[in-house]
């Protein structure tokens, strides 16, 4: 009875679900060494979509490709096409700065401006001129602190200096700001890795909350944490997408042996 | 399949492993001496019968623990994660086979010899399979040896038929001579637990397919136990 339950509610979850992302044939290449070799992949809108895979198998450079953050990369250059909404994102004729008010970013390392509170998330929605006024951004700072978790602990004290937080308040103010400019996608590289357990949990209950109004791709090195915020997992090595599939199969039931292998901890 | 990085974690598995495959004997011998003072009628082997059960329960116990530990120090994944989750539910099964030797050798103070052979021989028949079928098994899980789990999954029907034919016997037998009411039915109790070993030996293949290839066994298990209404063909909606 719960499985058909769950096989069902799993059903209409699918059947409202689109690509957000559609990668075709992507190739990149840093100078003449390959890091990514013919991924396809579609990541799902409203999903938490996690990459997975020993260090330098590619799911860094691949999450970079997601909001161009590699043209900053001189020898950096990109084959095949990737397709946010259907629209190819590598196109001569689009934005990059509107591309990355669209796609968000969230780093290892927490990194605030080191400016206050309040300016960290205010800053975004400035440049982008999304403030009219004073009190659009005191909207803009509550809304967005608010869906970071953050504004119980910070709402009396939003002039203190951002690097004055916590490591895990920072990291939250660091949400905060991605989603200040109101983006699509929110990229995570390794969001937790500097965290304690703790402020680990609260940024995992966090991601799963904010995938209901957001598109979440995370790069993290821990199973366990792919496993329990995801609903899709990726699997890389070498440069190419080994298995991609529902989190469930993959950590259950992985189909590929390279996949098996690296999540039981036998290679590395 | 390659080794674990971690050697302790590849211990740890190895040891359940080894656990349930003593388990395993452990339970097989129980059986064997069950039905050994059965037949001779040999109330001290029954009573080393009985009080034998106990090491089982510890040694379930035994895994439980250690599973529960592995789970929480290494978050064991895909096939491993399986491969615990698993034993921790052939242990139970290898329990209750105890529970049903012991409750085999019970009877054998209950029928006290009154029992002629020939009637005890269809128990016999029926334990020498079920033997075999615990033996299977055991070893199908030693080697994560799939094809031969489905090989005790589908003979499991041979010892239904083989209890079919002892409940018809022990039927005739008390309609005959009220006075071999008793024991006939002791000894039908008696073919019963034997027959569950056999289920029970089913469940265990059904959970090694499970543990090596990630997924349930397809289709429906062929039984012959034709001696209860549940081979009735309920309406599959009403049950769920």
């Amino acid at each position: 009875m719960i499985n058909t339950l769950l096989e069902e509610n799993h059903m209409q979850e699918n059947s409202i679900l689109r690509a957000k992302y559609a990668a075709k044939n992507l190739d990149v290449y840093y100078a003449d060494k390959q890091a990514l070799f013919g991924i396809n992949l579609d990541i799902m809108e409203n999903q938490v979509t996690s990459l997975i895979g020993p260090s330098g198998c590619g799911k860094s450079t691949l999450l970079r490709c997601l909001n161009r953050m590699n043209d900053v990369i001189d020898i950096c250059s990109v084959k095949g096409s990737i397709r946010l909404d259907g629209q190819d994102i590598y196109d001569d004729g689009i934005d990059v700065v509107e591309l990355r008010a669209r796609v968000g970013m969230v780093f290892q390392k927490p990194n605030p401006f080191p400016k206050s509170i309040y300016d960290n998330v205010a800053y975004g929605p400035k440049i982008h001129g999304m403030i009219d006024q004073k009190s659009d951004a005191d909207e803009i700072v509550e809304t967005s602190l608010k869906k970071a978790g953050l504004w119980q602990e910070v709402k009396d004290r939003l002039a203190a200096p951002g690097t004055g937080l916590s490591g895990g308040q920072q990291q939250r103010l660091c949400i905060a700001r991605a989603i200040a400019v109101n983006p699509e996608v929110i990229l995570m590289d390794e969001p937790c890795s500097a965290l304690d357990p703790i402020a680990t949990a609260i940024i995992e209950q966090l991601i799963d909350e904010l995938k209901q109004k957001f598109t979440i791709v995370i790069v993290t090195h821990s199973m366990q944490q792919a496993a329990r915020v995801s609903q899709k997992t990726a699997f890389f090595h070498l440069g190419s997408l080994v298995e991609f599939g529902d989190t469930d199969q993959i950590f259950t039931n992985p189909q590929n042996q390279q996949t098996q292998d690296y999540i039981t901890g036998r290679y590395g | 399949m390659q080794e674990h990085i971690v050697s302790a974690f590849e211990c740890e598995l190895n040891s359940l492993k080894n656990k349930i495959l003593k388990m395993g004997g452990m339970a097989e011998s129980q059986l064997r001496m069950a039905i050994q003072a059965l037949k001779t009628n040999d109330f001290e082997l029954a009573k080393k019968t009985i009080t034998a059960d106990a090491e089982l329960d510890k040694l379930e116990l035994e895994i439980e623990e250690l599973a529960i530990l592995i789970i929480a120090k290494r978050q064991p994944m895909a096939l491993d994660l399986r491969r615990v989750i698993v034993t921790i539910r052939i242990s139970g099964d290898i329990e209750r086979i105890g529970d049903l030797a012991k409750n085999l050798a019970k009877r054998v103070i209950a029928i006290s010899g009154r029992a002629p052979q020939y009637l005890i021989s269809g128990l016999d028949a029926m334990s020498d399979l079920a033997q075999q079928l615990l033996k299977d098994i055991l070893n199908a899980y030693a080697h994560d040896n799939v094809q031969q789990a489905l090989q005790v999954w589908r003979r499991d029907a041979e010892l239904d038929r083989l209890y079919n034919s002892v409940f018809g016997e022990l039927l005739i037998y008390m309609m005959v001579d009220k006075h071999n009411i008793s024991f006939s039915t002791h000894l039908l109790f008696g073919a019963k637990n034997i027959e569950r070993i056999g289920d029970h030996a089913t469940n265990i293949a059904e959970n090694i397919h499970y543990m090596v290839e990630g997924e349930l066994i397809s289709g429906e298990r062929p039984k012959s136990d034709m001696t209860s209404i549940s081979n009735y063909k309920f309406d599959e909606n009403t049950d769920k």
